[in-house]
């Protein structure tokens, strides 16, 4: 089985804050939320955001920034971590052809993370996705279905406490009741 | 009153009211008409149906033969590749790419290597940077070949399917000749490839670049003025450009709806920069405009790929670094240095530095990219793929309002989703 345990030790903090050029102005972001941490992701700008501020950020990012188009959000288990969730949303600008990725942290407690949905609805299946895979909940999600396993399977996969080799029993065989009279 | 008829479900079949009523409580911009004397009904299409290109479930509302809204679902095909990813060092990742989008594989390796290659920061020789473009062009056009035979055959053009199907049997015989598998190439590998590209493949590819010409020129005459694929795809499932963004469309699927976005222009990798090529656009939004676009694209790739062969010089194929890149099989039984870095590299893995990295290439059905995490040991701590068939098939379920039930096939034939990829 997958020791994640011993991969959790040697652990740190994996990005290190850096200024980069760009050619967002970031001093505007940081005059409204003073709370934005810019992160440097090999190349690429990033904001790690406090949980409460998402909406708002994004609305801006989308608005006055132009960050209309959607290209992909991933959730990540940072195990043993004090936040243990993070969600990361890939934006990108189509006319100034600049990235930016918007990234969100969780408590495992408290997997609450507010639905941009209403914003990008290309967020719809990525946040389904997260949910499937991580348990993270999204708030005012429209559709809050898992996206890729049944309905009735009660586990996160994705977690790093999940086995590679999953858990017997976790999804049942679709076998009727004349099935069972016959195979007895 | 409609909706508890509608809710009626069969005993044993209990999970899917979950689907059903978020179907139901969709919001639609189709007016239904008023006096809805059985008029309504939810029909099922998929997973096992012939059109929907592999294991897509797409459920209907219909109200006579007009589409209220739809939902899909998808999970068929679902493998836990991201899950896999994470327990298995880069190179054993490698033929599982393969399985993403199965009609152009190689396309998958080169997006999957060069991510890796760019959270340890290596660079690859230009050879090796010419056979990347030369491979992925041709994913392209064995890809786009398919997806403009699947769209004519979904509305009942057959032979058209038939001669791309010809078309990229030469394909997979190049494939083979390159690569050593048809299907399943997993030719390249973290810092290079599997092995270099020989006088005699250069000769095969050039020969099936000048009768893809003419072949190109068959199936036009086959269907840009056949009346009957022309009328069934036009007009049809239309996504104005601010949508498209909005959801996330990338590729050809962007490009019919007027978005100049390729990743070949916008974010230049490999020699893409020094090569002369058109990025194809229409801006009709249509299913016929996405056809279009890929059908355009093919002559593209062509320019793209003698374009390579031209550039291609004698050099090497390999990142200068022992650390990262597998050394020869060769090597290995003759020199006690390469025995150690190969036993390093297989047992353990390549060590990236720690750190995030996010790289994407211009798929053949869009960006298609890989965001890794690395915690400084030899397997990823995350792998995440962006997909995108996945994002566009997620715009179906938009463009299929107030469309004809008739046109759900070439709708879902225009858009070319792969499900190995959608569902990863």
């Amino acid at each position: 089985m997958f020791n994640y345990k011993k991969k959790c030790q040697e652990w740190e903090e994996f990005t290190e804050i850096y200024c980069l050029e760009s050619m967002i102005n970031f001093d505007t972001i940081h005059g409204e939320f003073p709370s934005i941490t810019i992160l440097d992701i090999n190349g690429t700008s990033c904001l790690l955001i406090i949980r409460d501020e998402l909406p708002l950020i994004a609305r801006t990012l989308k608005e006055k920034f132009g960050f209309t188009h959607f290209i992909d959000a991933l959730g990540v288990d940072r195990n043993e971590h004090k936040m243990r969730f993070e969600f990361i949303y890939n934006l990108r600008n189509p006319e100034t052809k600049e990235r930016i990725f918007l990234k969100v942290r969780c408590d495992e407690r408290d997997p609450h993370i507010p639905s941009v949905v209403s914003i990008w609805s290309g967020a719809n299946w990525h946040e389904r996705e997260a949910f499937d895979m991580y348990g993270i909940i999204f708030d005012g999600h429209p559709d809050p279905r898992r996206m890729y396993l049944p309905d009735e399977f009660q586990y996160y996969p994705l977690r790093k406490d999940f086995p590679l080799m999953g858990i017997e029993g976790s999804i049942p065989l679709p076998i009727s009741e004349d099935m069972k009279v016959r195979m007895n | 009153m409609i909706q508890e008829e509608l809710i009626k479900i069969e005993k044993g079949t209990e999970p899917k009211q979950k689907i059903i009523e978020a179907l139901l409580s969709k919001d639609t911009s189709v007016t239904i008409s008023e006096d809805s004397l059985d008029h309504e009904m939810i029909l099922n299409m998929g997973p096992q149906h012939p059109a929907t290109h592999g294991v897509l479930r797409v459920l209907l509302r219909l109200d006579g033969e007009m589409i209220v809204n739809a939902e899909c679902e998808l999970g068929y095909l679902h493998r836990g590749y991201e899950k896999l990813a994470e327990n298995m060092t880069f190179h054993e990742y490698i033929p599982h790419t393969d399985r993403l989008d199965y009609i152009s594989p190689i396309a998958n390796n080169v997006a999957y290597c060069m991510s890796v290659e760019k959270l340890m920061h290596v660079e690859i020789p230009r050879r090796a940077q010419l056979i990347r473009v030369i491979c992925c062009e041709l994913a392209r056009i064995s890809s786009h070949l398919m997806a403009a035979g699947a769209m004519g055959m979904d509305v009942g053009a057959l032979t058209v399917f038939v001669w791309t199907m010809r078309e990229r049997e030469k394909l997979y015989d190049i494939f083979d000749i390159l690569t050593g598998a048809r299907f399943t190439v997993s030719y390249m590998r973290i810092g290079g490839m599997a092995q270099d590209i020989t006088p005699e493949c250069i000769t095969m590819i050039k020969t099936f670049l000048d009768g893809l010409a003419e072949a190109t020129k068959e199936i036009a005459a086959m269907l840009h003025k056949n009346r009957i694929f022309i009328e069934r795809c036009e007009g049809i499932g239309i996504m104005p450009p601010e949508e498209a963004i909005d959801v996330g469309w990338t590729g050809p699927c962007l490009r019919a709806s007027g978005i100049p976005y390729d990743l070949r222009r916008d974010q230049p990798y490999l020699v893409y920069p020094e090569l002369d090529f058109k990025v194809i656009t229409r801006t009709e939004c249509d299913a016929l405009a996405r056809y279009f676009v890929r059908f355009d694209e093919v002559a593209e790739s062509v320019k793209i790929i003698r374009q390579c062969l031209d550039k291609l010089q004698p050099g090497p194929i390999f990142a200068d670094d022992a650390k990262i890149v597998l050394p020869r099989k060769e090597e290995v039984y003759s020199s006690m240095e390469e025995l150690i870095n190969d036993f390093v590299l297989v047992n353990f893995g390549q060590a990236p530095p720690r750190g995030e990295s996010y790289f994407a290439i211009e798929g053949s059905k869009g960006e298609l990219g890989w965001y890794l995490i690395s915690d400084g040991t030899g397997q990823p701590w995350r792998s995440k793929i962006r997909s995108p068939s996945f994002v566009n098939l997620q715009g179906l379920s938009r463009i299929l309002e107030g469309a004809m039930i008739s046109d759900v096939v070439a709708i879902i034939g225009s858009l070319d989703p792969i499900m190995g990829e959608a569902d990863k």
